[in-house]
């Protein structure tokens, strides 16, 4: 009876073969076509974890630390094990209510889910740090500490050399075709951005295997993968701490800057901005909460004017016009004119400060009383001169020679983003004029006013070539790289020397002590110095400024530059005050402090008196007052409604208010600025 | 009763018997893998604590089990078949006022640490029940009256177990149908079988009313086409009509009605999962609880489906290797150890180790029905069908699951899932037809 129906046995076979056939393709599919699941895989499985570097520090000349890392503390909560925890204990040392608790610990829930710790107060502040550590144990493992290492700045200055770092943004990560990622730090600005890859190190990498929860459970493939960090290198630069304090306490109030340099090595001895601000106020989860007003304010804080305000020099240029004629041969030192109180040379007059018979009568005299006809006369004289054949022709050769200065050229410091100034070109005028124009036209280049600007850190280049009698090294802020290889090849260009003119030695002493006459007997007198020998020159240069819509001349700014000691020339300073009338009044003094600090290492009682003056004395053109008024009064009202909420808040709950972070208090130093800006 | 001195070996066919503990032995590295945490080995294998420990404790007990089985006479298995059907169907009944809820099921008796599931061991008496029926000297299984009576035997228990929460068990009672056929149900009742299969799926796939018109022109160009012949007999169109009609009232309403009524939510969103659609169950009868619940069960199972596509996905060609994959070693896939044992070989050995392993199950299956076809009496080979479809069935559900072309059904994968009743059971399963099949040269009525 068994025997029929024997076919169907293959029938079931079939069935079987087609079964296995259809999961056998599925696997094809899911494990050999697709490669999307190697790498859900790897996403559910391994996590990429960065060790960071610490960053190098930056030392200053004499090996003090003025940029170094330190530690912050971040109160971490780990929302699974909350259970039976003392909750008002907590509040009660943050001072907050339980409310307040419970919406932080549901945001760190959704922001990183409940098996993995979050951020529940980050850079406590100190007080609250002291306490918390005391009394953590009561509230392990549900919260601990985490420190984090932020950059911190002991002297609480130079903050427009040194920068700050912030996380990267999408933008910068394009930009760096990725090599930085999501939550990394980076400089960006100053020499934190400058030298980024010297500073920042090597990051390490831990590649880490977690579970289903997302915990991590140990170490994947052994640490194959893994890379270690290397610490960031430092920097020793030719900054003098003290010197950079004092710079920044005389431009307080003020709008300015002050730029010193060291001639016979192009390296930056201080270098000034104002107003200016403390920079750890931008590290750590500060940066987010005032930078963003700085930003507005209308004094710029952010803005360094050493390396971006661009102003027309005035009469410090004129030492640079007498050597420009002396090296194309127009004049000799011997040259004089007379002038009877203004150069009538061209149609207009241009009027000078003095009227007295020889104080034009040679170029030494003519540097130290700063006469404006005398410079008007020999800068018409270096662009007419018959050899070059046309005035064109000799423009274009003044303008090489005021390049080859490091004037209306980026001089190359070693921060980013540096201005150039102007000195334009022909094609300027030839648009202006219609290609009718001559010596006569643009002589006020003669005197540092007309098309021409500079920045303070090119004028104080500018001293330098003068007392190095011809030559400058490029302005540097970084001596060294602690670890130099032949590799780093970022430091090689400050050890270039840049020749510019051919002036002998004996001529380049003339000009020079044109300049100590100016210290000695003439405009500069407020910048002597005891026992030492000064050179310098003062700049009174006429602005304007567009207000509300207006172009209105505004007070004269007040320029400074000098050298000492004359000799041996061991610092070139430039100072600037915006709108602070002659360069004797206030920039003067200034430069006369700032090289005897750095030439004598210390400052008498009565020098010191001084500095409170300057630094007490407030130069603010009235219109910025105004406008910054108005923004601060904006801002104090909404610290007060915070406040007030804080306060509400503080009456309902058990604890003390939540501390609204009123960390912005430095606004009383800021001030603010303008040139040639509008301020609409 | 003949002789019992005889020899224990004498028969078996060893090519199963190897089959079988490579299966055991793959099943219990694999649950080794997946759960071995950094306990000592010795401890680890000894302490009866962990899961391999306790899956290895389980085959020393279906060991002697098997050896008790190939020590009786084959003849004690058709002669108490359907007593031990009839305790089966006891012990499917007491579950109802004994069991306890264990993760949802009510399936579960428990008494002093021992849990027993009637409705896994209860295939065992099913296939010996059946295959005694078949195997009537005066059956005449053509007839629709005795067809009826053997689809009784299968369906009953398949109730039961369904009124425990166990479809996915209840379901497999269905494989039975493979024997049926193969003992002489008609071969159209497989076909309808299937195209109502795939008339389901198509009703997953297409719109209801796109697919309504798809069936309608189909039918119509059907008529047309053989319009000639319905010239010369009627019946032609009144079977065509009748089939569009049935065809469309399934898919119509036959379909959704067993959606929304027969199955639980929950099953209709898996099932649903399995096309790669969402389903909108009507909540608004609904208690909050329970909406909350088919939730929960929801995204359990498209979760575990993804993390066990991705588990075995990730495992390429070769695989990662044994305890390397990171997918099952950090529990991604939940219930691996259980019901989705296979990523880990997916994982771990990749597409290579899942051929080995689906070539071992394949060759098992065929053995079995080389096995059936060569016993002299249909009780065997009935038996021996059954054993295939069975294990057939499982391998088929449980691997389509893990890798997402079959809806999340909990059923084992045989040999190899934790679990001691499973285990067990199929060894039973499989003993007894290695114990009938060493003595086919009798003839068991």
């Amino acid at each position: 009876m068994p025997v029929f129906n024997q076919s169907r046995q293959n029938v079931v076979r079939v069935i079987f073969l087609v079964s296995f056939v259809v999961l056998t393709l599925r696997l094809l599919f899911l494990q050999l076509a697709s490669s999307k699941y190697d790498l859900l895989a790897l996403d559910n499985a391994v996590s990429k974890k960065i060790v960071y570097p610490d960053r190098g520090i930056i030392f200053d000349r004499k090996g003090r630390s003025i940029l170094e890392n330190t530690q912050t503390y971040d109160l971490m909560v780990m929302p699974t094990q909350l259970k039976g925890l003392d909750t008002l204990g907590i509040c009660n040392i943050l001072g907050i209510d339980l409310p307040a608790f419970r919406e932080r610990i549901i945001g760190a829930i959704i922001k990183n889910g409940r098996y993995r710790p979050s951020v529940f107060e980050s850079s406590l502040p100190i007080e609250t740090f002291v306490k918390l550590q005391e009394n953590i144990f009561r509230f392990e493992p549900g919260f601990f500490l985490q420190e984090r290492p932020i950059r911190s700045y002991p002297y609480k200055a130079a903050a427009h050399i040194l920068g700050y770092v912030g996380e990267v943004d999408s933008n910068i990560l394009k930009r760096t075709n990725y090599f930085y990622q999501m939550g990394d730090y980076m400089g960006l600005t100053g020499l934190e951005r400058y030298y980024e890859p010297v500073l920042m190190g090597q990051r390490g990498v831990r590649y880490q295997i977690k579970d289903n929860k997302n915990r991590i459970v140990g170490s994947y493939e052994k640490g194959k993968y893994d890379s270690i960090a290397i610490a960031g290198r430092n920097l020793r630069t030719s900054i003098d701490i003290d010197v950079q304090v004092l710079a920044e306490r005389l431009l307080k109030n003020k709008l300015g800057a002050i730029v010193a340099i060291e001639p016979q090595t192009g390296g930056i001895i201080a270098m000034a901005s104002g107003p200016t601000y403390d920079p750890n106020l931008l590290t750590g989860s500060l940066r987010k909460l005032n930078s963003s007003w700085m930003l507005r304010d209308t004094a710029r804080p952010l803005f360094n004017r050493a390396i971006k305000g661009q102003y027309p020099p005035g009469s410090t240029i004129k030492p640079a016009g007498a050597l420009i004629a002396l090296d194309e041969g127009v004049i000799s030192p011997d040259f004089g004119i007379g002038c009877g109180g203004a150069y009538l040379g061209c149609r207009r007059p241009i009027k000078c400060t003095h009227n007295t018979a020889g104080h034009a009568g040679n170029l030494r005299v003519a540097l130290a009383n700063s006469c404006n006809s005398y410079f008007s006369h020999i800068y018409r004289l270096a662009v007419d001169n018959p050899r070059l054949s046309g005035t064109v022709n000799g423009y274009l050769k003044w303008k090489q020679y005021m390049n080859s200065f490091g004037l209306g050229v980026k001089l190359g410091v070693d921060l980013p983003s540096e201005d150039k100034g102007l000195i334009v070109d022909t094609s300027f005028y030839n648009k202006l004029y219609n290609r009718s124009w001559n010596s006569c036209t643009n002589v006020f280049l003669g005197i540092g006013q007309g098309e021409m600007q500079a920045t303070p850190l090119q004028m104080a280049n500018m001293m330098c070539i003068i007392a190095n009698k011809g030559f400058y090294y490029t302005p540097h802020i970084v001596k060294s790289i602690d670890g130099q290889t032949a590799a780093d090849t970022i430091l090689n260009r400050y050890k270039v020397r840049h020749n510019v003119t051919n002036i002998p030695g004996d001529i380049y002493e003339i000009v020079q002590l044109g300049m100590q006459d100016v210290i000695e007997s003439g405009t500069g007198r407020v910048a002597r110095i005891e026992g030492i020998s000064v050179a310098g020159k003062t700049g009174t240069a006429e602005n304007y400024g567009l207000i509300y819509g207006k172009r209105e001349k505004l007070k004269d700014h007040s320029w400074f530059v000098c050298f000492a000691p004359r000799e041996n020339p061991k610092i070139a300073v430039a100072v600037i005050v915006e709108n602070a009338g002659f360069g004797a009044t206030w920039a003067g003094p200034m430069a006369g402090l700032i090289m005897e600090k750095f030439l004598k290492d210390t400052l008498s009682a009565l020098r010191w008196k001084e500095v409170e003056r300057i630094e007490q004395t407030e130069i603010i053109l009235p219109i910025v007052k105004t406008k910054r008024a108005r923004l601060d009064s904006l801002r104090q009202q909404r610290i007060r409604k915070l406040q007030m909420r804080a306060t509400a808040h503080r009456s309902n709950g058990p604890g003390p208010g939540r501390n609204i972070p009123l960390k912005i208090a430095f606004n009383k130093e800021a001030t603010i600025n303008h040139h040639e800006e509008q301020f609409i | 009763m003949k002789n019992n001195s005889f020899d224990i070996s004498k028969g078996v066919d060893w090519a199963v018997v190897v089959v079988y503990v490579l299966l055991v032995i793959t099943g219990i590295a694999s649950i080794f893998a997946t759960t071995y945490r950094d306990e000592s080995w010795v401890t680890g294998f000894l302490s009866l604590q962990t899961d391999y420990s306790r899956q290895l404790l389980y085959f020393a007990i279906c060991a002697v089990l098997a050896v008790f089985i190939l020590l009786t006479d084959s003849k004690f298995f058709t002669a108490t078949s359907n007593i031990f059907y009839a305790i089966g169907i006891i012990l499917l009944l007491l579950v109802f006022p004994f069991h306890t809820d264990v993760k949802g099921t009510k399936s579960i008796i428990r008494f002093s640490g021992f849990q027993l599931q009637p409705a896994e061991l209860c295939k065992i008496f099913v296939n010996l029940a059946l295959a005694k029926y078949l195997s009537s000297a005066n059956l005449k299984f053509n007839q629709l009256k005795s067809q009826l009576i053997a689809a009784a035997i299968v369906l009953v228990p398949a109730v039961l177990t369904i009124l425990q929460s166990e479809t996915g068990l209840a379901l497999v009672y269905f494989s039975f149908f493979l024997v049926m056929y193969r003992e002489g149900l008609p071969s159209f009742i497989l076909v309808i079988g299937f195209s109502v299969a795939v008339l389901v799926i198509l009703t997953l796939l297409i719109d209801q009313n796109i697919l309504a018109i798809l069936l309608t022109v189909s039918a119509a160009l059907f008529i047309y086409a053989s319009r000639r012949q319905i010239k010369r007999s009627k019946s032609i169109l009144t079977y065509t009509i009748m089939i569009w009609a049935v065809c469309v009232g399934i898919q119509r309403f036959a379909v959704p009605y067993f959606f929304n009524n027969v199955l639980k939510p929950y099953q209709v969103q898996r099932i649903y999962a399995t096309v790669g659609k969402d389903f909108q169950v009507d909540t608004e009868n609904m208690s909050e609880e329970d909406i909350k619940k088919m939730e929960d069960k929801k995204k359990a199972g498209n979760y575990n489906v993804k993390q066990s596509k991705i588990a075995i996905g990730s495992g390429g060609f070769w695989g990662k290797g044994l305890m390397k994959g990171t997918q099952t070693r950090y529990d991604f896939v939940p219930e691996q150890r259980t019901d989705f044992i296979f990523c880990t070989i997916g994982e771990g050995f990749g597409f290579f180790g899942s051929i080995v392993l689906l070539g071992l199950y394949l060759f098992l299956l065929f053995r079995i029905v080389r096995i059936a076809e060569r016993q002299r009496s249909t009780f065997s080979r009935a038996y021996a069908y059954g054993v295939a479809s069975v294990f057939f069935f499982h391998v088929f559900i449980n691997i389509g699951m893990t890798i997402g072309i079959v809806p999340v059904i909990g059923i084992p994968l045989p040999f190899m899932s934790y679990g001691g009743t499973a285990l067990i059971t199929f060894t039973v399963l499989l003993f007894i037809l290695i114990r009938l099949d060493a003595d086919r040269q009798m003839i068991l009525r």
